[in-house]
């Protein structure tokens, strides 16, 4: 116990503690709020930290000899010394925010670096967009509740024709420039479109409904070119249930080519021909860089489809009913349709690619820019 | 199918303002793919008259041509002075002449000009100068009749049938009757509501008279076959210019007047037309197949061996021509001939596809039977020969004709008249289906059941089916009143889980900075050795392709690398030294051994699961396989400091990558396979010992290799079967228990002998640490004199932690000392002190 401390005060003595006296206080708290207010740094601010609300303090020091004051008098020295303490406490708080601020600025400015220095340690990567786009392309149909198939891309004759009403001598066979596996009676080709997988899922699935997006390889005999090549990509839907209309068919690619280029852009359906639909309809793409605007309109012409209005996109129609019967589905009790499109075509207008060599080659300056997404 | 326009509105009464375009739009709704509409004589402006030489004279000249000088009458008081380069005419010949001020296309402008030291007012034309033709070996000498009554000094457009347009129609297989004038016209007819012309709508004699003698030996090939004479043919009479113009604008060559002929009604009727000379024929004409051993050289001069396949003319010398196909070369019209028969036959469709394919003579004849031909046309398309021999070529014909007509009778469709109206989606009225399908030419018998008895007509062989019938009614309707509306999808999973993991590996790469390739899957032999496998290593066994786009890539890939090093080598050599690529796609895998025989179901019905089964079995195996190449730097220098090599430890952070994302655990052991470095060669392991899979392989690759494939020395690979790894994925991973306890670390250093694998010290601490392990960690490899030659100090870092309370000193130092006698048990570890 510091022998400067006054004794308790049991006998309610009137006693007088000079420390406690109102002036004394109020000079001990006076010099206190002018040493906080003088602090020059945070380091000096420590120092009167110490020396004014320590436990040294001349105020904390004060505080103890309220027990030598009489009952009567505690209460009013008790309140004069803690409002002391409360004031200098306050200041020395503000006082430490002050000098911090300052610090702060004054610190952070020293560190400061050249953010503009480049950092270029770990090279980025990137995904093909053919596979992004496919990835899109899927996420849209997988939206509408399909599910998405695949198939061997050596595929047997049987259901890369034959089960898709393309029989032996058909035209259309020597149409798709099909590349075959040695010996040439292997029955191995490479498909040459996807929809062997639609045969494939029929034949697995046996009972509809189905609703399947098949995305994969695809290879006909055409040497590499600017807008060729032997080796391409496609997307496959296939939808096989009771009551499926070619509405149904319609509506669907228009919802595809609104997901795919922007709210509102439609499709056209136009007559043709292909061995596993009837009916059977060319898709065209509504252009969704000019949506018709260039028709006829020489001062705004239109690269992305040459001021047509319409961009070529792919093939549809309702399932033959031959293929169904091949595949085991009862062509009575159910009806279907299919579409398929080329990805790399879809990839060209849709970015701009020019040149179908860049899309094949892996040069890692036409992949970097799509990053992770398309 | 090129069709001149002029050509078309002989038979569809098309209004005479519809523009070229308009009438390309029409037949495109129709669903006639019109790819190009060629406008000719459009860009021809200006004076370009009927001209007629007078008087010329041949002039030498000094770099050795000779010009002619001409006195032309163009109409004019005086006649014109014209130089002309060409001598293929003679005086009083008319000709064209573009006079001064006219404009000839390519906007060629001519003017009067000074050259060989004439002043030449104006040019005769060629066929080639004037656009409607390639001849180019002379000028354009008209006869007489070409000019039609047009007289010198005549505007000579009327005369050269400018201007004109010509549409290229891409004709679809089921649409054989597209490949002729008359076809098209009647879809230009029916798509603009206007009357059509039948030309095939002819009044021939009857053909019961005494004609050439034929016999169809066999019906299936050929059921019918109708043969005209003509005698007496003036050989040396020329194909007027209309039908040489014609066939130019439709694409084909003008050879001679009898040929002209054939061709020309090939292109108006679509039906093909083979003309003998009579005097070379010996005997009845027989349609018979081939013998074993025949042969026969074809018009062509190439002297062919039949198959037994082959579909024959044949007389009493043998074959004369393979039907359908091409002619032989001993009864071909030529020079002098003066007597023709003329044969209209029809053939079957798959036989003529077969042997043009089998002989690899795709020709205008073939391209029409392989699609189909009107079997109705036969006499009509004999008679438009016959006539045109007469007109134009002086000839008298033979009355009557032969017509064998072994034709079946043809079986009408049956069709539910509600059935376009189901498939299309909305409402089509019985009515309308029935009125469409006769404007498409077919004959509807309705019956009491709201069903219909529809006979196609004879050129329409495709229309088999009731769907074909729903097609033409709604194309006539128009596809753009096909409403749009979604249907209602049942719940399914989506994308599968190794569907969906093959996109998380393929993500987590590209996040780890590796770019993705996409590279071709064919191959050749060198690549193998380039790679340096062994001669009886598994992935030298390929499928081979018969047809390969390269002679020297004929092989489908084993393996992704050849692809793969081939873009890192493109890449490096286009100035980026510092790579990380990856890949992933099917490799192919043919079984070992002789394959199982590929069966060929029916159609009619699904195929047994037999021979599903067996359609598989034929397959080879095609799992997907990850592949990545990483050289240069794997972290770049810079002003940070210096760069980071790739070395083979980032080819196998590759696999852990993929194996991470999909949360595999993916063990690694050294081995020794090409083409990596024998020293620096992982492979990966995937389940637990005893039933693990080794799924492939990563490292750097061996010297020899680099060089051959001349990439960059110490190039790093790694390549895996993805199918494999997302096969190990677990469908649902169960969560950890986290515990908030605190950490104990223990830290060991173990010596070792330098050849124990750090992947076994691995596995022993953590055997022998026990569940309170969370994580152990290899932080430092020394080797040196402190622990003695051949051996090797690892330094570990043990995490323990308990689930439900905080560890004492002394379970952390038993678990520690537990998993140090592990590996001294294992390895003979040693427990490296100070």
């Amino acid at each position: 116990m510091p022998a400067s401390m006054s004794a308790p005060n049991s006998s309610f003595d009137p006693v007088e503690v000079t420390a406690l006296h109102p002036d004394e206080v109020q000079r001990m708290r006076d010099e206190a709020l002018a040493a906080v207010a003088a602090a020059p740094d945070l380091d000096a601010l420590k120092e009167v930290r110490l020396a004014h609300a320590g436990d040294r303090s001349p105020l904390a020091l004060a505080n103890r000899e309220i027990g030598a004051l009489p009952p009567a008098a505690k209460a009013d020295a008790g309140k004069r010394v803690g409002d002391a303490r409360t004031a200098v406490r306050a200041a020395l708080e503000g006082r430490q925010q002050v000098l911090e601020a300052e610090r702060d600025s004054r610190v952070l400015v020293e560190e400061a670096v050249d953010v503009t220095l480049p950092w270029d340690r770990e090279p980025r990567g990137a995904r093909h967009p053919l596979t992004t786009i496919v990835e899109r392309i899927t996420e849209v149909f997988v939206g509408l509740g399909y599910e998405v198939a695949d198939g061997p891309e050596v595929e047997a004759e049987w259901l890369n024709f034959d089960a898709l009403n393309i029989g032996p001598d058909h035209p259309a066979r020597t149409m798709q420039d099909t590349f075959y596996v040695e010996s040439p009676d292997s029955g191995l080709v490479l498909r040459t479109h996807t929809s062997p997988v639609q045969a494939r899922v029929m034949l697995e699935k046996r009972e509809p409904p189905i609703y399947v997006i098949c995305p994969g390889r695809t290879f006909r005999t055409d040497e590499l070119d600017a807008t060729h090549t032997p080796v391409f990509s496609q997307v496959e839907g296939l939808v096989v249930d009771e009551g499926i209309t070619m509405a149904h068919l319609k509506g669907t690619l228009d919802h595809f080519a609104s997901s795919m280029f922007g709210d509102g852009i439609v499709t056209r359906l136009r007559p043709s021909y292909f061995p596993f639909t009837e009916p059977s309809a060319e898709v065209d793409l509504e252009c969704f860089v000019c949506r018709g605007a260039s028709v006829g309109n020489p001062d705004r012409p239109c690269r992305t489809c040459s001021s047509e209005g319409w961009i070529e996109w792919g093939g549809c129609g309702m399932v033959n009913p031959r293929v169904l019967v091949a595949c085991g589905i009862d062509p009575h009790r159910y009806t279907g349709f299919a579409f398929g499109m080329g990805i790399e075509r879809t990839l060209m207008f849709r970015h701009g690619v020019q040149d179908m060599r860049d899309m094949v080659e892996g040069d890692i300056r036409f992949t970097l820019p799509f990053g992770m997404e398309v | 199918m090129r069709v001149p326009v002029s050509w078309l509105r002989e038979y569809a009464a098309l209004p005479d303002a519809l523009s070229p375009r308009e009438l390309a739009a029409g037949l495109l709704r129709a669903g006639l793919e019109v790819e190009t509409v060629h406008e000719v004589g459009v860009d021809l402006t200006g004076p370009l008259v009927v001209g007629r030489v007078l008087d010329y004279v041949e002039e030498p000249q000094s770099n050795g041509k000779t010009i002619r000088w001409c006195q032309v009458d163009v109409g004019a008081p005086e006649p014109q002075g014209i130089v002309c380069g060409a001598r293929n005419f003679p005086v009083g010949a008319p000709v064209v002449v573009a006079l001064p001020g006219s404009v000839l296309p390519g906007g060629f402008a001519i003017a009067a000009r000074r050259t060989y030291g004439h002043v030449s007012d104006g040019m005769i034309c060629s066929v080639r100068e004037l656009g409607i033709g390639e001849e180019h070996d002379g000028i354009l000498v008209l006869s007489d009749a070409d000019l039609r009554g047009a007289r010198t000094g005549d505007d000579a457009r009327p005369v050269l049938g400018l201007p004109d347009a010509v549409l290229d129609i891409a004709v679809t297989p089921d649409r054989g009757y597209c490949l002729s004038v008359r076809g098209v016209a009647r879809e230009a007819a029916t798509a603009f509501g206007v009357p059509f012309r039948d030309p095939a709508d002819r009044e021939e004699p009857a053909a019961d008279g005494p004609g050439w003698p034929v016999r169809l030996d066999d019906p299936t090939g050929c059921d019918r076959f109708v043969a005209r004479t003509v005698r007496g043919i003036d050989p040396a009479a020329e194909s007027p210019l209309w039908l040489r113009t014609r066939l130019t604008l439709a694409g084909m060559r003008p050879i001679s007047l009898p040929v002209d002929i054939t061709n020309y009604v090939m292109l108006e009727l679509g039906h093909p037309i083979h003309g003998y000379d009579a005097d070379r024929l010996s005997g009845p004409i027989v349609v018979r197949r081939a013998a074993a051993g025949e042969t026969l050289e074809t018009l062509d001069g190439t002297r062919r061996t039949l198959d037994a396949d082959d579909l024959l003319i044949t007389d009493a010398s043998g074959p004369i021509g393979v039907a359908g196909v091409m002619g032989g070369a001993s009864t071909e019209l030529h020079e002098g001939t003066t007597d023709v028969v003329v044969e209209a036959a029809h053939f079957n469709p798959p036989v003529i596809a077969r042997a043009a394919r089998r002989h690899k003579l795709p020709s205008e004849a073939s391209r029409r039977f392989e699609r189909g031909v009107d079997d109705g046309l036969a006499p009509a398309a004999a008679d438009r020969v016959v006539e045109l021999l007469v007109t134009l070529a002086g000839g008298t014909a033979e009355p009557g004709g032969t017509d064998v007509d072994l034709r079946a009778p043809g079986v009408p469709v049956r069709l539910d008249l509600t059935y376009p109206s189901r498939l299309a989606g909305f409402e089509i009225a019985a009515s309308e289906v029935v009125t469409r399908l006769e404007a498409v030419g077919c004959a509807v018998q309705a019956r009491d059941d709201n069903q219909a008895d529809v006979t196609p007509p004879s050129w329409r062989p495709d229309l088999t089916d009731p769907a074909d019938l729903v097609e033409e009614v709604l194309r006539l309707h128009g596809y753009e009143a096909i409403p749009s509306a979604l249907p209602r999808v049942p719940a399914t999973s989506g994308t599968s889980l190794p569907q969906r993991h093959t996109v998380a590996v393929s993500r987590a790469l590209a996040g780890a900075g590796y770019v993705e390739v996409l590279s071709y899957p064919f191959m050749g032999e060198a690549a193998f050795d380039h790679l340096g496998l062994p001669a009886d290593d598994g992935r030298r066994r390929a499928l081979r392709l018969a047809n390969p786009l390269s002679d020297t890539e004929p092989l489908l890939r084993t393996t992704l690398l050849p692809g793969l090093l081939a873009a890192a080598r493109r890449n490096v050599g286009r100035g980026f030294p510092d790579l990380a690529l990856f890949e992933t796609g099917r490799v192919f895998q043919p079984a070992d051994g002789p394959r199982p025989a590929m069966p060929r179901p029916a159609v009619d019905r699904r195929p047994s699961d037999g021979e599903l089964a067996a359609l598989d079995a034929a397959l080879p195996d095609q799992p997907v396989h990850l592949a990545v190449v990483l050289t240069g730097d794997a972290e770049r220098a810079g002003w940070w400091g210096a760069g980071r090599a790739a070395t083979w430890a980032d080819a196998v952070e590759a696999a852990r990558i993929a194996a991470g994302s999909v949360d595999v655990p993916v063990r690694v052991r050294a081995a020794q396979v090409a083409p990596w470095h024998p020293g620096r060669c992982a492979e990966l392991v995937l389940g637990e010992p005893g039933s693990e899979v080794v799924v492939g392989y990563a490292g750097e690759l061996h010297p020899r290799v680099c060089a051959a494939l001349e990439l960059p020395p110490r190039t790093c690979a790694m390549e895996l079967s993805l199918r494999d790894l997302v096969g190990f994925a677990e469908p649902v991973d169960q969560a950890p228990a986290v515990s908030t306890f605190p950490l104990a670390t223990q830290d060991v250093a173990l010596v070792v002998d330098a050849a124990v694998p750090a992947a076994e010290v691995d596995a022993a601490l953590r055997a022998g640490a026990g569940p309170l392990l969370e994580d152990l960690r290899l932080f430092d490899v020394y080797t040196g004199a402190q622990v003695g030659a051949g051996r090797k100090s690892l330094a570990f870092t043990l995490r323990l932690r308990a689930p439900d309370r905080t560890l004492t000193a002394e379970e952390a130092s038993a678990a520690r000392a537990a998993a140090v006698a592990e590996a001294a048990a294992r390895v003979g570890a040693v427990q490296r002190t100070g």
